[in-house]
């Protein structure tokens, strides 16, 4: 591995500083699961390391009546690892129970997920389907963003020189409101998702329509999406399996997937389709209830 | 504080391994695997892929399982790290070191220390864990020799034991 300078930071204000003195020529280190192996390889090559997980804002993890708020240096451990968080933002803790492997979730971290803005991060379609917003902070002050607005290409993303995320903040859970995430891929662990698929819905009084749906697609297209048009077309309408074949019918049509070595465009947009309708199904259950134990990988 | 410091080169580092308080140089640049085994001369702890797949640098840090080839040395100052040099208590094995060797679920044996560690981890989160929890915890650990079957067995084996020397350890 190539030579660079490490500092440890204990407040924002360091951080946003240091990353302004060594513009262009910083990076920001939490898990460091990314940022070690893409420096091993070459990929990346600071003259500053800026480790930022020390500092408290990155580290808070709080489930309050107005929502949930997770430091971006938050590993994905203490997120699976907090039962009542897990229950009622499900499908968060199903996408960080599968990235990487245990050794990974304890060091992998929310904000280091969304930041390598990876097309198949699994964290980030669950963080879109539970309507997720980003808090930045630089040197102009802080601003806020929906995460599905934050990565604009393959390993791109809207940061500006001297920004970094914060936290991710998340509304409350409506009553009757459940949510999943799953991937496709051809084992059942440690792997990068072929399609991947978030979804959050809200049903009505008698548990039988839709009063809104979201969903976030990985993996099939440049980055990951919310498909706006599946929420539109399932708003309002009865929870069954015209509804949602019909919602893997619009996911399909919304997506751009290339064909690479872990599947062909044709069967990423096949497979889109029948992971929207699971995924769908699996957020309804909750959503009532029901006993819907999912069993990691199955 | 240790681990601190600007200037390139060299830095001290604290860290706490198996027990025993220790200093080590480091440059910024180099792993937790490496000044293991490089510095520490604790070569009981493996390399295999050295970008975070194979699970083979498997180490505990503040109790978590980690892969020591995904940790710079210097972010671990002030932590507690323990290596597969710490399991054994003087010269007994233990349960899962034990179960590992009756059940011969090691070939070349360069995935054991990783895969010890991961165990160790999963036991003390989940004494009496089912197959498909062994097989889930295990999954960031690879091992070309044994089909894993035996690996399994030995995770099932080592919770048995624990478990009665626990008991017997209470009556």
């Amino acid at each position: 591995m190539h030579n660079f300078e490490y500092q440890a930071v204990a407040t924002l204000d360091e951080a946003v500083q240091l990353l302004e003195q060594h513009r262009g020529k910083a990076r920001l280190l939490a898990g460091g699961t990314d940022l070690i192996d893409q420096m091993r390889i070459g990929r990346h090559t600071p003259e500053f390391v800026i480790d930022v997980k020390k500092i408290a804002e990155l580290n808070r993890l709080d489930l309050a009546t107005d929502g949930l708020y997770v430091g971006a240096a938050v590993p994905c451990y203490r997120i699976t690892g907090h039962t009542e968080l897990s229950r009622q933002y499900a499908a968060l803790s199903d996408s960080c129970c599968i990235i990487g492997g245990i050794q990974i979730q304890s060091r992998a971290t929310l904000g280091g997920n969304l930041c390598n803005s990876g097309p198949a991060a699994d964290s980030i379609p669950a963080m879109i389907a539970l309507g997720g917003s980003c808090l930045i902070r630089g040197p102009a002050g802080s601003r806020e963003l929906p995460i599905e607005s934050f990565c604009t290409a393959p390993s791109k993303n809207v940061l500006q020189a001297g920004e970094l995320v914060v936290e991710i903040r998340f509304p409350p859970r409506a009553p009757r409101s459940g949510s999943h995430y799953r991937r496709m891929i051809p084992r059942n662990e440690m792997d990068i998702a072929v399609v991947g698929v978030g979804a959050s819905v809200e049903l009505d009084e008698s548990l039988s329509h839709f009063v809104s749906v979201r969903v976030g697609l990985g993996a099939v297209a440049p980055t990951p999406l919310l498909a706006g048009a599946v929420a539109d077309a399932l708003a309002g309408q009865p929870v069954n399996g015209s509804s949602f074949a019909r919602a893997a019918e619009i996911a399909r049509q919304s997506i751009a997937p290339i064909t690479d070595m872990r599947g062909t465009r044709e069967y990423r947009i096949h497979a889109t389709g029948v992971m929207v309708q699971r995924v769908l199904e699996m957020a309804v259950a909750r959503a009532r209830g029901e006993d819907a134990n999912y069993r990691v990988g199955h | 504080m240790t681990g601190w410091g600007v200037g390139m080169g060299k830095r001290i580092v604290q860290i706490t391994v198996n027990g025993d308080t220790t200093e080590f140089l480091c440059e910024p640049r180099q792993t937790l695997l490496e000044v293991l085994r490089n510095t520490l001369e604790l070569t009981g702890t493996k390399e295999g892929c050295s970008n975070g797949n194979c699970g083979a640098c498997t180490v505990l840090m503040n109790g978590l399982p980690v892969v020591s080839c995904l940790v710079l040395a210097v972010e671990a100052a002030g932590a507690e790290v323990r290596t597969i040099e710490g399991v054994a208590r003087g010269s007994h094995l233990d349960e899962v070191q034990s179960a590992f060797l009756e059940g011969a679920a090691l070939q070349c044996g360069i995935c054991t220390p990783g895969f010890i560690m991961q165990a160790e981890a999963l036991l003390a989160r989940n004494p009496q864990p089912t197959e498909e929890e062994i097989r889930f915890y295990l999954a960031g650990n690879l091992c070309r020799c044994t089909g894993y079957d035996k690996i399994v067995r030995a995770v099932q084996r080592a919770a048995q034991l624990r478990q009665a020397a626990q008991q017997n350890g209470r009556s």
